[in-house]
């Protein structure tokens, strides 16, 4: 079993993608398994600098969902989520870390097939593309540089 | 500048005032800022193309308040500075006396911030022709030669925070390099952390930055971080049509409008 499997980590609004996903399983969707959801009160919670962690910690890949605009629980979470991905995906982009890792959507409460179908499509990316080793090189040497104290 | 140094002078001399923020000359032929409590030292007071750091950086420092009311002398970069200080409500009309300059080192009067407002209608903080090129330059490279540009340009960082110190618009008393809990950047100067510090200093500043290259000056390895934030002020222009600092329209990324443009969300 030398196949690369991608590790993707899955920020989700507590409202729409999390009730989303949630209905892709009652659906008995079946879908990749490389995905680890972790669950935000909203779009507008999600600080970019998890995205961040996310890499360094070792994913290859993340998904970022939430309520289509006029949906979100909070009425503005996701219009603000949007501008801030937006100055943050063009940043990324400019320092050449690799945007085509990380997937927005927004993926409603009743799209349960949409959701499987995203993280489906983001694992075949992320698997063509390989280890994200170049972010993964930056963050290990943080943890050789403790280990060596 | 004489004029400036009248009014500095009438300011401390009534007691209207009691500290003049302004630019002196400081050792080897390089401008410093200095702080005037005494009437009889305002002809210390310069102005040249060479005064480049932000002085509005010193009104949200508490040893600078503690001075008393101040007077500060502001260029253009000061202006700026001083409207998106009070946009983010860090400063009131009546806790400063704004002696503006003009280029050429003439008082400008502003009977208060509504007017600065209006002055600074008439400059462009775009991004220049020349740094625009620079920019479209590095976004031109292939994804591997833009992380290897930044991961070389960033490994001369040794995390002195001056970038910070020198920036008007990193007021915070607690920034989040310092917090612990979660640790949100480490804290040693390496590439992980100098990646992650200098991206979310961009974020933290996009939108608010003033173009203003104090970061920049204040680098004592002449880093170019400048263009992350100036990154950062032509997105702003081009995804969501910001012309500039106002007092009363908030900050970008805490306003949205219900037809903002993206085109990768699926």
């Amino acid at each position: 079993m030398n196949e690369f499997e991608p590790k993707i980590v899955a920020f989700v609004c507590n409202w729409c993608t999390y009730a989303g996903a949630d209905l892709t399983g009652t659906s008995r969707i079946k879908y990749a398994t490389n995905v680890k959801i972790v669950r935000f009160p909203c779009t507008g919670r999600i600080d970019f600098m998890l995205l961040l962690k996310a890499f360094s910690e070792g994913a290859d890949g993340i998904i970022i969902s939430g309520c289509h605009p006029n949906d979100c629980h909070y009425t503005s979470g996701n219009f603000h989520a949007r501008r801030r991905w937006v100055m943050f995906r063009s940043l990324l982009d400019f320092m050449g870390i690799d945007v085509r890792r990380i997937q927005f959507s927004w993926v409603s409460a009743a799209e349960g097939a949409k959701w499987a179908e995203i993280v489906n499509s983001t694992v075949e990316t992320v698997r063509e593309l390989g280890p994200y080793s170049d972010y993964q090189k930056v963050a290990d040497f943080l943890k050789t540089e403790v280990e060596n104290g | 500048m004489d004029n400036v140094k009248k009014r500095a002078a009438e300011l401390l001399k009534s007691e209207a005032v009691k500290v003049v923020i302004g630019y002196t000359m400081g050792t080897n032929g390089k401008p410093r800022a200095a702080f005037i409590q005494n009437a009889e030292d305002v002809d210390s007071l310069i102005f040249n193309a060479q005064c480049v750091q932000n002085l509005a950086v010193y009104l949200s420092k508490a040893e600078i308040k503690q001075l008393g009311k101040p007077a500060i002398v502001a260029p253009l970069n000061v202006l700026r500075a001083i409207i998106q200080l009070a946009s983010e409500m860090q400063i009131q009309e009546n806790e400063l006396i704004v002696l503006g300059v003009s280029p050429d080192g003439e008082l400008i009067d502003f009977q208060n911030f509504s007017a600065i407002e209006k002055y600074l209608e008439d400059f462009n903080m775009e991004v220049d022709a020349k740094e625009k090129e620079t920019l479209e330059k590095i976004s031109s490279m292939s994804l591997e030669e833009r992380w290897k540009f930044w991961n070389e340009e960033l490994a001369e960082c040794f995390k002195c925070y001056a970038c910070r110190a020198a920036c008007p618009m990193c007021y915070c008393h607690k920034c989040a390099v310092e917090q612990n809990k979660p640790q949100w950047i480490p804290v040693a100067a390496h590439r992980l952390g100098n990646l992650e510090w200098h991206i979310m200093r961009a974020m933290h500043l996009a939108g608010r930055c003033v173009n203003c290259d104090a970061c920049h000056e204040a680098c004592p390895k002449g880093i170019n971080l400048n263009f992350l934030t100036k990154l950062m002020l032509n997105d702003a222009q081009e995804e969501f049509g910001y012309t500039g600092v106002t007092l009363k329209e908030g900050n970008l990324l805490s306003t949205f409008k219900t037809n903002d443009q993206e085109n990768f969300i699926q």
